[in-house]
């Protein structure tokens, strides 16, 4: 579904990601892995659209994406809920839900059914349906990203760091919620995280960044086995 | 000062603080999105003001004359988005304002040159000379009218804002801008509804202006954008609500200023009033209702 091919991109005159290819098949749970700085958010970011690829190439589905705006692919099906959640906070809930509807391309009353959906898995935000999003608690407002990345009813949906500050109890919740979202629903996702043993246990393959470059890849049984993942993430190995 | 003349001060603030409430609302809008102060946007109101004076010389009846002066800032707005500072997105804001300055001298010599630069009086039709008298009062019509416009207008965009989906954009690209995109939402059209409305409500701030003041010049535009400039720094940067209660206080200055200053003293009058406002800034650096930055 998703081809990433030699990408090559930065801010600026830095270069923070070289040469990273990346593919995600439909229905996959994919993980990025690596530690602060590996490049990770802006592989997300690039294939997004937020930054310019400089070399290599973006393919979603049978369409290259790379160089097209982030209001245009979005349109294609892909959702990237980012990092650190980027809710509106003087938006109410109600009012940030819709503005991710914006991109939903089937009927309006499919949009509403979906809101009706999105309430059974999240019903603390129907409870808080006015209050700008500001005032939510961190758990609440990343429920809310991702809440509104589904509103458009994405095929990829791309998270970076869903986890990153919520009590263990709401990862696990947000895992579970991941789990499902392939499962009953067929949304292929794209994963990035720092949280590599809960990632681990959810996707189906990985790859591991290091300054900038894929390190390491395979499915996410052979990199829970393997300790190339230690040195690859800390630069040693422990075992 | 009796109780007649402090109503009457009172609208006078109203009717005068509105042309700057609505000029700075549309001034505040763009800047919010784009981080850009349009200084070319008080010569919508020249645009406006030539607009009317050429129609009415065509003898156009009023009744057109409104709605095609309101098309026309808008279209004026428009086009300045799209061929002076599209062509510049993404650059910093330097470069962004100097720009902003070099389309309002080519708006003002355009029509210094194209039409004269002496004031050309525009003869406004016989009820804007009017006054209701309620009770003591004698309110002239105008200034009601021109408070009942404004406030109507007012509503009318905080319900797009509040209701639409493109107005929610416009709310949600002020706060964060590539969020917003990621939603699917074009950067484009967001940009292009801000100078539109920004151009709407100048529109209407000329039509209310032009009846009070009868007349256009290329230079009509000066003084209004900066009082409009200052009630946005005033009502705090980039938040809408306090660009328009910046631009009815300095309305409302100014109008106390002109009534309780000595004779002597009224040339001063926009000195003082300039004083008070920075003794404002002073104690609310981030204006009447901006937020508190961090210092960083």
């Amino acid at each position: 579904m998703l081809e990433v091919r030699g990408l090559t991109a930065g801010y600026g005159s830095i270069t923070a990601i070289r040469d990273v290819t990346v593919d995600v098949g439909e229905g996959e749970i994919v993980a990025v892995l690596g530690a602060n700085g590996a490049g990770k958010t802006t592989t997300l970011a690039s294939i997004v659209g937020l930054v310019r690829a400089r070399q290599g190439s973006i393919r979603f589905g049978s369409e290259i994406i790379s160089h097209l705006p982030p209001e245009q692919i979005v349109r294609k099906g892909l959702s990237l809920t980012p990092e650190g959640r980027r809710v509106f906070t003087r938006l109410t809930v109600a009012e940030n839900l819709a503005i991710g509807a914006a991109a939903h391309r089937g009927e309006r009353r499919e949009v509403s059914e979906l809101r009706e959906r999105l309430f059974e898995l999240f019903p603390v935000l129907a409870q808080r349906l006015d209050w700008p999003a500001g005032t939510l608690s961190g758990g609440e407002q990343q429920q809310l990203a991702i809440a509104r990345s589904l509103m458009s009813r994405p095929r990829l949906l791309l998270l970076d760091e869903p986890t990153l500050g919520l009590a263990p109890l709401l990862v696990r919740q947000v895992f579970e919620l991941i789990r499902r979202l392939r499962n009953e629903r067929g949304t292929t996702v794209l994963l990035v995280e720092q949280n590599a043993h809960k990632a681990l246990d959810i996707c189906d393959r990985a790859y591991i960044m290091r300054t900038g470059r894929i390190a390491l890849e395979g499915t996410s049984e052979e990199l829970r086995r393997t300790t190339q993942i230690e040195r690859a993430y800390l630069g040693f190995s422990t075992g | 000062m009796g109780l007649q003349e402090l109503v009457q001060q009172a609208i006078n603030g109203l009717s005068l603080g509105s042309t700057y409430a609505l000029l700075a609302l549309g001034l505040a809008m763009v800047f919010s999105i784009m981080g850009l102060i349009n200084f070319a946007h008080g010569d919508l109101l020249v645009v406006g003001g030539y607009t009317i004076w050429a129609l009415r010389e065509w003898a156009v009846p009023w009744v057109l004359v409104l709605p095609l002066t309101l098309a026309a800032t808008t279209l004026a707005a428009v086009a300045m988005e799209r061929i002076a500072f599209r062509p510049l997105r993404g650059a910093d804001q330097t470069t962004l304002l100097l720009t902003s300055f070099a389309v309002s001298f080519f708006l003002e010599n355009a029509f210094g040159i194209g039409v004269s630069v002496r004031p050309q009086g525009i003869e406004m039709p016989d009820w804007t000379a009017n006054v209701i008298n309620v009770g003591e009062f004698s309110v002239p019509l105008l200034q009601i009218a021109t408070a009942a416009i404004t406030f109507a207008c007012l509503a009318a965009l905080g319900i797009f804002l509040k209701r639409s989906l493109l107005g929610i954009s416009m709310r949600a690209a002020a706060e964060d801008f590539s969020t917003t995109r990621l939603m699917g939402v074009s950067a484009d059209r967001v940009i292009v509804s801000a100078f539109a409305i920004s151009g709407l409500l100048a529109g209407v701030a000329t039509l209310l202006h032009i009846a009070r003041a009868a007349s256009v010049d290329p230079t009509a535009g000066l003084n209004p954008m900066i009082k409009a400039f200052i009630a946005v720094i005033i009502g705090g940067l980039g938040n809408l609500s306090g660009a328009v209660a910046g631009g009815f206080l300095l309305g409302f200055i100014e109008v106390i200023l002109q009534a309780i200053l000595p004779q002597s003293a009224l040339p001063f009058r926009d000195a003082v009033a300039l004083v008070l406002l920075i003794a404002i800034l002073l104690a609310r650096p981030q204006g009447l209702l901006g937020r508190r930055q961090a210092a960083s």
